[in-house]
């Protein structure tokens, strides 16, 4: 549940930001977004990680 | 489900770096920044990694306070972690800033001040990292790596933020007489990205310390109770 809802605001962030007007060369083509997918994908993964290995730490801490 | 423990700056740190991270690159910024060009989003990136190594850093200093006046195992291995996860976050913005020079500059390395002051700085934080593995006697090196630590945060600081701010001449903004980038700032809206970018990325680098510093305690634990039974065997 909280994964997704965490993706959720991930996506409605990215939707904001891309209502921005784009007039300028860097945004001209609208290659941008792309390179912008797809820092959001790498940056969740990796905290979708870390939230894993936190909840194996947790386990361990548990089972002490 | 099981619960992470301190959640909310957790989550925090996520919303915080993924909302500089992508709105970092799609604001409208100034474009009259002369060589910088659109290079100055790397301000969200390359920057918040030397701000929050500073807070980290303090972080682990003022840990190392507390272990001197009352020593307990947490307050060592919290110095520790916070100081092992501040030099990473130091390297990461020496190869950004490398990265960065090596496209603005034309090289990736100049004798400014400011850089000097990093290579100084960096060499102390490895010789508390060396240290950390060149002393058996945990107790003693603990103890020794507290003292150390108190002594090179002040250093390090005034090596790479006051001598730079003093020097006569400096290329790296921020420093000398150089530009700053408040005169950039004509529409007024990189703070809007820039202090929350600090903020999120220091969260996100004190959770990969926390998790770091428990695996770290429940080895030492671990360590414990197998001595300890060897003990009432033996």
């Amino acid at each position: 549940m909280k994964k997704v809802s965490l993706s959720i605001l991930f996506l409605s962030v990215m939707l904001n930001a891309a209502a921005q007007n784009n007039e300028s060369l860097f945004r001209s083509s609208g290659k941008i977004y792309v390179v912008v997918g797809i820092l959001a994908i790498i940056f969740l993964l990796i905290v979708l990680y870390l939230i894993r290995l936190d909840r194996k730490i947790k386990q361990l801490e548990d089972n002490q | 489900m099981l619960r992470i423990p301190n959640a909310w700056y957790k989550i925090l740190a996520v919303l915080i770096v993924g909302y500089s991270l992508i709105y970092g690159m799609l604001i409208n910024l100034p474009t009259d920044v002369g060589i910088l060009d659109e290079t100055i989003r790397n301000l969200f990136y390359h920057v918040p990694m030397w701000f929050g190594m500073m807070l980290i850093l303090a972080a682990a200093w003022v840990n190392s306070i507390i272990y001197l006046n009352k020593p307990t195992q947490k307050r060592d291995v919290y110095a520790t972690e916070l100081t092992n996860v501040g030099i990473l976050m130091g390297f990461c913005g020496l190869f950004t800033g490398m990265f960065w020079a090596y496209n603005t500059w034309g090289t990736p390395w100049t004798n400014d001040p400011k850089l000097n002051g990093v290579a100084a700085g960096m060499a102390m934080y490895l010789g508390y990292w060396l240290m950390g593995r060149s002393i058996n006697d945990p107790e003693k090196r603990a103890r020794l790596q507290a003292v150390f630590n108190v002594f090179i945060f002040p250093l390090f600081i005034s090596l790479i933020y006051v001598m730079p701010k003093l020097s006569q001449f400096s290329i790296h903004p921020g420093s000398g007489e150089s530009v700053n980038f408040k005169t950039y700032n004509n529409t007024n809206n990189i703070q809007h990205v820039f202090y929350p970018a600090v903020i999120g990325w220091t969260l996100l680098f004190v959770w990969i310390a926390e998790l770091r510093a428990r695996t770290t305690l429940l080895l030492y634990n671990k360590k414990n109770e197998e001595s300890f039974s060897k003990h009432i065997i033996s």
